[in-house]
């Protein structure tokens, strides 16, 4: 499914990602864990394309397909989803409507047929029902005054419609009270599926007891210094990033 | 020193210039080298115009003539058209409407350009009666060589409502201004535009409303977007003689500047010379948000699409405020056409 080899990658002129490897398989959930500044999110940007971040060495593939290679909006349409950490508010472009532009733009690139309206708002309904959104809130200029943990429900809306093959999670709970991040766990596990991966970023331990990993990874200083399973999440919370951040400097 | 009398004199020192303090974005002097021949009257048939099928009557002037005159007893939503039907000519019109106290107009103003390269001059004097109710709409849609002037001056009543949407996407030269006698004593103003310009095409937007007496409002939007080598002008001035106390003015001008090329001029006056009043005014000239744009686009949704989209918004707040259900449909499907973009 994603294989990352020896991923560099500078922010202006600093390197942040020095070396990075990296393979999830189909069907799993991988975590990475680290500290402030190790790179997460520049990870998660350098995956989905964003302007300002340079790869200077090394590849990133989805099923065999160069990552690389492809704008932000074919990224999305070959299946890679970003949940940001700050989703962004759009005023004046209501969350139906903006959703609806995305899954018909990605089914064009696929060459699919558009999805009709009635069939959309169906899919719509059912799913924000799931995740307990009022339904009058898609309505509304997206994102436009909702509280964090509406905003990451709405990321989580966006998934469940758009239905990608991999998943990037980055700091999903962060904002989040414990009520909002189970409904969010919930619709996160519900997409867990044999044919899609997960990559979850996340700085604490809190979000793995939710959305369980089945491998866990410590990223540091641009690389993955150490994996494991979800007993090193649990390892990492009692003892902190101390050992990585200071074995990786 | 006008468009018309020098269109009617044949004298060019008769043209606004850069030394005309209100001119100075609009050059006409500087451009214009010769007044080209009058206008011929035109026989044919016109086809439709934008509001189409909304007004139960319809004024329409071809070249500068009038061709239908409104029954006596017009509907109380009217089709105002101008149409410019012959390339390199010249015509100005001149149309005075009067509203009755208590009654209701909706107003729906076409400027049209069916040929290239003309110059046209329009000049309204509309008088809305106490109590009355008008809201106008205007669509200017000009053809990119042309120069057109449009002036309306409006008088109000004591509360009289007077609304305005004024959407453009400009021509060589083009100049749509506003001039508002507001008298106060709960007269009510609200002044809108949204500009939309391309390629080399310059468009301004000017209004000045003088509040003569106490309780007045005055809520005016104007919002554009300018790409290429594009110029759009704002030109907004509110003036609070002595003694209109209690007014409340607010004035916002927001641009988006989609190139490097691209040009905006703004400027915002408010002259003050009464005591306790409510005035304010917000000027903001920026680009899109690189954020916004790359959520988007991680959503599966094209770089130029994603644009479109936030530029579609960020005008939309304008057109929202239109109250005429029909021609706010029409205005909002007018932009997201012109935005490449359909609704």
């Amino acid at each position: 499914m994603l294989k990352i080899e020896n991923l560099h990658a500078t922010v202006g002129d600093k390197p942040i990602l020095k070396g990075l490897t990296l393979d999830v398989p189909a069907g799993e959930v991988h975590a990475i864990m680290g500290p402030n500044g190790a790179g997460k999110s520049t990870l998660s940007y350098v995956l989905t394309g964003r302007g300002g971040y340079e790869v200077t060495e090394g590849s990133a593939t989805l099923n065999g397909e160069d990552l690389l290679a492809l704008e932000p909006n074919e990224r999305a349409a070959k299946g890679v989803f970003l949940s940001f950490q700050y989703p962004l508010e759009i005023p004046g472009v209501p969350a139906l409507t903006f959703i609806r532009t995305a899954l018909n733009a990605q089914r064009r690139a696929r060459g699919e047929d558009e999805i009709a309206a009635p069939a959309f708002l169906k899919l719509a309904k059912e799913k924000a029902a799931a995740l307990k959104i009022d339904f009058d809130m898609l309505k509304r200029g997206l994102n436009v005054g909702f509280s964090g943990g509406e905003k990451k429900r709405m990321e989580i809306l966006q998934m469940a419609m758009l239905s990608p093959k991999f998943l990037i999670l980055d700091e999903t709970d962060s904002g989040l009270d414990i009520d909002a991040l189970k409904i969010v766990s919930e619709g996160v596990n519900a997409l867990r599926a044999p044919d899609r991966g997960m990559l979850v970023i996340t700085h604490y331990q809190r979000l793995l007891d939710y959305i369980k990993p089945d491998r866990v990874h410590v990223l540091a200083a641009g690389r993955i210094v150490a994996s494991g399973g979800p007993e090193l999440a649990l390892q990492l919370e009692a003892e902190g990033y101390d050992k990585y951040t200071s074995a990786a400097a | 020193m006008t468009l018309a009398s020098a269109l009617k004199t044949g004298d060019l020192t008769q043209l606004p210039s850069r030394r005309d303090e209100d001119w100075r974005w609009t050059d006409l002097r500087g451009l214009i080298r010769a007044v080209p021949p009058a206008s011929p009257p035109v026989d044919g048939e016109v086809a439709a115009g934008p509001f189409d099928g909304l007004a139960a009557d319809e004024i329409l002037f071809v070249n500068g003539r009038q061709r239908h005159a409104a029954a006596g007893d017009a509907g109380d939503v009217v089709a105002l058209r101008f149409v410019s039907a012959t390339e390199g000519a010249a015509h100005a019109a001149a149309y005075a409407i009067v509203v009755e106290p208590d009654t209701t107009l909706v107003l729906l103003e076409s400027h049209e350009g069916r040929a290239g390269g003309y110059f046209s001059d329009v000049t309204l004097d509309i008088a809305v009666g106490e109590g009355a109710r008008v809201e106008r709409i205007v669509l200017v849609d000009d053809h990119a060589e042309a120069i057109d002037v449009v002036t309306a001056e409006v008088d109000l009543a004591p509360g009289a409502t007077f609304n305005q949407t004024v959407l453009t996407t400009g021509a060589r030269r083009q100049r749509v201004e506003t001039r508002i006698n507001h008298p106060g004593a709960h007269a009510k103003v609200r002044l809108d535009g949204v500009y939309i310009l391309e390629n080399q095409r310059h468009a301004d937007q000017t209004t000045v409303v003088t509040h003569g007496g106490v309780d007045g409002i005055t809520s005016q939007l104007t919002k554009g977007v300018v790409d290429d080598q594009a110029r759009g002008v704002f030109q907004g001035r509110i003036v609070v003689q002595p003694g209109a106390d209690q007014t409340d003015a607010r004035m916002g001008h927001h641009a988006l500047i989609l190139s490097d090329k691209a040009e905006v001029d703004a400027k915002p006056e408010l002259l003050i010379f009464a005591d306790d009043v409510a005035c304010a005014h917000g000027n903001t000239i920026g680009a899109l948000d690189d954020q916004q744009i790359f959520y988007a686009r991680q959503r599966g949704i094209p770089e130029v699409e994603a644009k479109a989209m936030l530029t579609q918004a960020f005008l939309g707040e304008v057109v929202e405020r239109i109250e005429h259900d029909g021609a706010r449909e029409i205005a909002a499907a007018w932009v997201a056409a012109r935005l490449g973009r359909a609704e």
